[in-house]
């Protein structure tokens, strides 16, 4: 278990990291979402023990180890740079950390092909790392990290300069590869489609402190802040300011949004309303769906779905639906908010309620 | 602004190219229409930036011929050609104001001072950076630097295209939607000739009006993002284009059926397939889950959001599926492939469907 | 980057500290002991107070010398650094002409100084020498042991032969850095050649250039062996410099006071200009 305990970084007059605690668990997938410049790196560092905090402490298994250098803990690190020896073999490279380890040749080898066959490389195990596409290169680093049999594995966006389908690929491998390792595994991305992908849990990451912690699909779901929704939202997550009045949202135009019914007793106030692009929609979804109308900025359409930038009031939307669905610029088109799906944040940006889960 | 014409140009990096596999380009056919949005999409070492480099003139092509409006430029510099590239990272002149920055181009070409000040400050609006001018271009975040890249071809009145090399590499997610669509309004307000190069298939399918795929140093399938994504030409496309891709099964046809394992798949029609190995091609988002059809076993449900991709095997087969996001599989589940999303194929090429 | 903060490094790094306490730290302090005292010999010391920097500092020798080491290295970095960047920017980028310019640019730096004032000294004279016979038998008059301006000629080209390598490869190793998106830009926006070198390669050699001319500066300040040997400080005081003077102040005449004075004073403006440099350079990098 790898504890943070109010770690502060700063460098300085820059605050890196403000006051983070966090607890990870043997055997979990923790993915660190955030934008670039939130602090990702910086606590990997931490973690890693490469960086000493500035405050606070590192526990590993009941243990203090602020301080401790990296050497000394059992950390692999694969980085965004397809980083491995040029000079040396990729069997050779995966059997570095074993063999700085005074393992035995006999399960070097025995080590080095499981991991190779696990990682799709036993082909290459006698090229070098740079004959090898970008997609193998990254492999051979990550084999490495598995055969160090780490009990701390940070990965820094490990995809990053990969071409899209490879990192899908890549990245449905990853899961089954980590959940056979028992070890703790740090994934930090800046998207949270990678995110939702990878599962596990995920703290999203904002100026340095942890705006959440959890199981992803719980964080997607219902996040605690407005900062949170809108780091862990891809398309950006639609809002709104609105008055609340007595059981209703006032809109523009005099259209009323219900307030949802266990936020009833909420005070009379102005609030941010939240809710994500495929909660808006063309028809109408249900009884309770509330027609606003929006002026069409742009259409982008992927193949399978479209997404339609509309403008209403002083803000401006993303509305994502199925199938392909032309506009013209300047278009005014009846939109649909579905009132079950709508997030209500306060004026200090925390959630007052999330929308409920279907079943 | 120019219509490009790309004929049968192929293009070697070798001095002496003997096969195929020695062109990093293979033959390239191919118009460019004047005002058009294009995405050069295709994985790494596909061809497509040697391309977009043999359209800019940083780069001159072993064989062919490249027309811009009709005139032959094959062997003009990339200056004669007047275009303006993006690159993936942001080029910008570090120790210039980014009203310098735009001027920049202007400046070179002996512009009147009083022209560039007018053409500057309307591109500044253009690129919403008006606020910025006065400031050194280096302390400015990713996304902006991007933008003054573009902003140096915009600021060219006489630009015959505009393109783009990985543009939104560097940029952070959120950015990249504003960006994106900034973009467009752009295309659609003044009517540019653009080409864009990525492997990212949203950015290629949400920029372009027609999407150029390449694979191998050719090009597969030319098609708006309609088409890639409900006709792939060859199973590469299925493949490449849509997250996740296309299902491909090898299959046996029998008029207006087909056969996989012990199942039978109704078809919307008889395809003509002649001989080679016949497969079957639909997407996930065509495979709906329910209580009939075809039995599978589910190995894996992940919840992305805003749906759900169902992982399951089919007569020992893997197959995706996507489902809604409130949507659950049902105990027993079975899939059914909606006809409008079946393709056939032939040696990986798609065969029409007859009646 | 940062690194990681462990006590164990102190112990490290003591064999380094008592290196350098005995090799710069106690000679230091000697010299200025006997910077205050006067000596004959002998050990037999008597205070002299602030006298000899006074007289230093009143000295027209001194005064001298010193306009002379600042109007040399002021020649010099005029002349080697231009020179290395032109030099630097027709260097090939890529193919089998990188190894062939890189040790070819190695070479003098690689010669010992002595042996390059041997050379030159050997070199310029016009009795044997290749250089200095050739230019007199094409009718110009030159001698460095009596002309004190071709004294100066031969040890500006003699420096600047043995030193410009050294600008050439720290602004190369700056120039090969720059990708290539920023020329292919600068080739779309029309600028021109010298556009490319003022908004590109110079201000993304900066860094590199300030570390050259500090380096350059510092050690054209220095300047002892070559001068030495090629003139021994003539003919007359021409080409006596500051190190010269020192040496001749000091082992000639063997007066330590005023020498040790003058090596103070000298390491004081070293030190000063060094710290002029550095401020200028994080002052640069904060600035980014």
């Amino acid at each position: 278990m790898l504890e943070l305990r109010n770690v502060t970084k700063t460098v300085g007059a820059a605050e890196h990291i403000r006051d983070v605690s966090l607890t990870l668990q043997h055997g979990s997938l923790n993915v660190l979402l955030g934008p670039t410049l939130s602090g990702k790196t910086s606590l990997m560092r931490l973690m890693a023990g490469l960086d000493v905090p500035t405050s606070g402490s590192v526990w590993f298994d009941g243990q203090n180890v602020t301080g401790v250098p990296v050497q000394k803990r059992k950390i692999a690190m694969v980085y965004q740079q397809f980083i491995n020896y040029p000079a040396m073999t990729v069997y050779e490279n995966i059997a570095s950390p074993l063999r700085v380890a005074g393992t035995e040749q006999a399960k070097i080898d025995k080590e080095v092909r499981n991991a190779a066959a696990l990682l799709k490389l036993t082909p290459y195990l006698d090229r070098t790392p740079l004959s090898l596409s970008g997609g193998q290169q990254q492999r051979t680093a990550l084999a490495r990290a598995i055969v160090k049999n780490a009990s701390l594995v940070l990965l820094d966006e490990p995809l990053a300069n990969l071409d899209y389908k490879l990192r899908e690929e890549l990245r449905a491998e990853l899961p089954k590869i980590f959940a056979a390792a028992g070890t703790i595994f740090v994934y930090a991305t800046t998207e949270p489609h990678e995110a939702l992908l990878l599962g596990g849990n995920t703290a999203t990451l904002s100026e340095g402190r942890i705006t959440q912690f959890g199981p992803t699909i719980e964080v997607f779901r219902k996040p605690a802040d407005l900062v949170t929704a809108r780091t862990f939202a891809d398309p950006p997550l639609n809002t709104i300011v609105l008055a609340k009045k007595g059981l209703d949202f006032l809109l523009d135009g005099g259209v009323k949004l219900p307030v949802p019914a266990e936020l009833s007793g909420i005070a009379d106030a102005n609030y941010t309303i939240g809710f994500q692009p495929h909660h808006l929609s063309l028809e109408r979804p249900n009884a309770l769906a509330v027609p606003v109308r929006a002026k069409v900025t742009i259409t982008e359409i992927t193949g399978s779905e479209s997404f339609i930038h509309l403008d209403f009031a002083d803000v401006r939307w993303v509305m994502l639906t199925h199938g392909i669905r032309h506009f013209e610029p300047d278009e005014v088109v009846e939109v649909f908010i579905d009132p079950r799906h709508i997030m209500v944040f306060d004026e200090h940006g925390r959630a007052v309620s999330a929308p409920k889960l279907a079943a | 602004m120019a219509r490009i014409d790309v004929n049968h140009v192929r293009h070697s990096y070798l001095p002496n190219p003997r096969t195929d596999a020695d062109f990093a380009l293979r033959e390239v056919h191919h118009t460019f229409e004047d005002g058009g949005a294009y995405a050069l999409l295709g994985p790494s070492g596909c061809g497509k930036t040697t391309l977009l480099n043999i359209i800019s003139g940083l780069l001159h092509p072993s064989h062919g011929q490249l027309l811009f409006n009709g005139r032959d430029v094959t062997k003009l510099s990339t200056q004669e050609r007047n275009i303006a590239q993006v690159f993936q990272f942001p080029v910008i002149y570090d120790t210039m104001t980014v009203y310098d920055n735009l001027a920049f181009p202007l400046r070179n070409r002996g512009v009147p001072e009083a022209d560039v000040d007018r053409k500057v400050r309307e591109t500044l609006e253009m690129i919403d950076l008006a606020s910025w001018a006065k400031k050194k271009a280096r302390g400015l975040t990713a996304d902006q630097k991007q933008k003054i890249s573009l902003g140096r071809g915009l600021v060219r009145s006489d630009v015959n295209a505009i393109l783009f090399d990985e543009p939104l590499t560097v940029i952070d997610p959120h950015m990249k939607w504003v960006l994106r669509s900034q973009l467009k309004q752009l295309h659609r307000r003044f009517g540019y000739t653009m080409v864009y190069v990525t492997h990212d298939q949203t950015e290629a399918l949400t920029f372009a009006d027609q999407v150029v795929v390449m694979y191998d140093g050719g090009i597969v399938q030319i098609g708006t993002p309609a088409e890639l994504f409900e006709r792939p030409r060859h199973t590469f496309v299925g493949y490449f284009i849509g997250s996740p891709g296309m299902n491909v099964m090898p299959v046996a046809i029998d008029g207006k059926t087909a056969t996989l394992g012990s199942q039978r798949i109704e078809l919307p029609g008889a395809p003509k397939a002649g001989s080679g190995a016949i497969e079957l091609g639909i997407r996930p988002e065509y495979v709906r889950l329910g209580r009939d059809g075809m039995a599978v076993s589910i190995s894996k449900v992940e919840d992305v959001g805003r749906h759900k991709v169902v992982r399951a095997k089919l007569e020992g087969r893997d197959i995706a599926a996507v489902i809604g996001e409130d949507e659950t599989v049902p105990a027993e589940p079975k899939v059914r492939f909606d006809p409008a999303g079946i393709n056939i194929y032939a040696d990986s090429w798609r065969v029409e469907m007859g009646a | 980057m940062e690194k990681t903060w462990n006590n164990k490094a102190w112990f490290l790094v003591l064999p380094v500290l008592v290196l350098v306490a005995f090799s710069a730290v106690i000679p230091l302090m000697t010299v200025v002991n006997y910077s205050v005292q006067d000596t004959f010999g002998n050990n037999v010391f008597f205070w002299a107070g602030t006298e000899w920097f006074e007289e230093l500092l009143s000295s027209s020798r001194f005064w001298e010398a010193m306009v002379r080491n600042l109007i040399f290295s002021f020649i010099i970095l005029a002349i080697e650094v231009p020179l290395g960047i032109f030099i630097a920017l027709n260097m090939p980028k890529k193919g089998w002409g990188v190894p062939v310019c890189l040790v070819l640019m190695a070479l003098p730096l690689l010669i010992p100084w002595n042996v390059v004032g041997t050379i030159w000294q050997v070199f310029g004279r016009n009795d044997i020498g290749l250089l200095g016979y050739y230019i007199n038998a094409l009718g110009i008059d030159y001698n460095y042991v009596q002309d004190p301006f071709d004294a100066w000629v031969t040890i500006i080209i003699m420096d600047v032969w043995h030193w410009t390598s050294l600008v050439v490869l720290l602004c190369y190793a700056g120039l090969v850095s720059i990708p290539d998106a920023f020329y292919q830009a600068a080739k779309i926006d029309g600028a021109s050649r010298w556009a490319v070198f003022r908004y590109i390669q110079l201000p993304k050699m900066q860094r590199v250039l300030l570390i050259a001319v500090l380096l350059r500066f510092m050690d054209s300040f220095m300047i002892y062996t070559e001068p030495f040997v090629v003139t021994g400080g003539g003919p007359g005081n021409s080409t006596t410099f500051l190190s010269i003077d020192l040496v001749k102040t000091a082992l000639g005449q063997f007066d330590l006071g005023p020498a040790a004075a003058m090596s103070l004073v000298y390491f004081l403006i070293i030190l000063l200009l060094s710290w002029v440099f550095y401020t200028v350079m994080t002052n640069y990098d904060a600035e980014r």
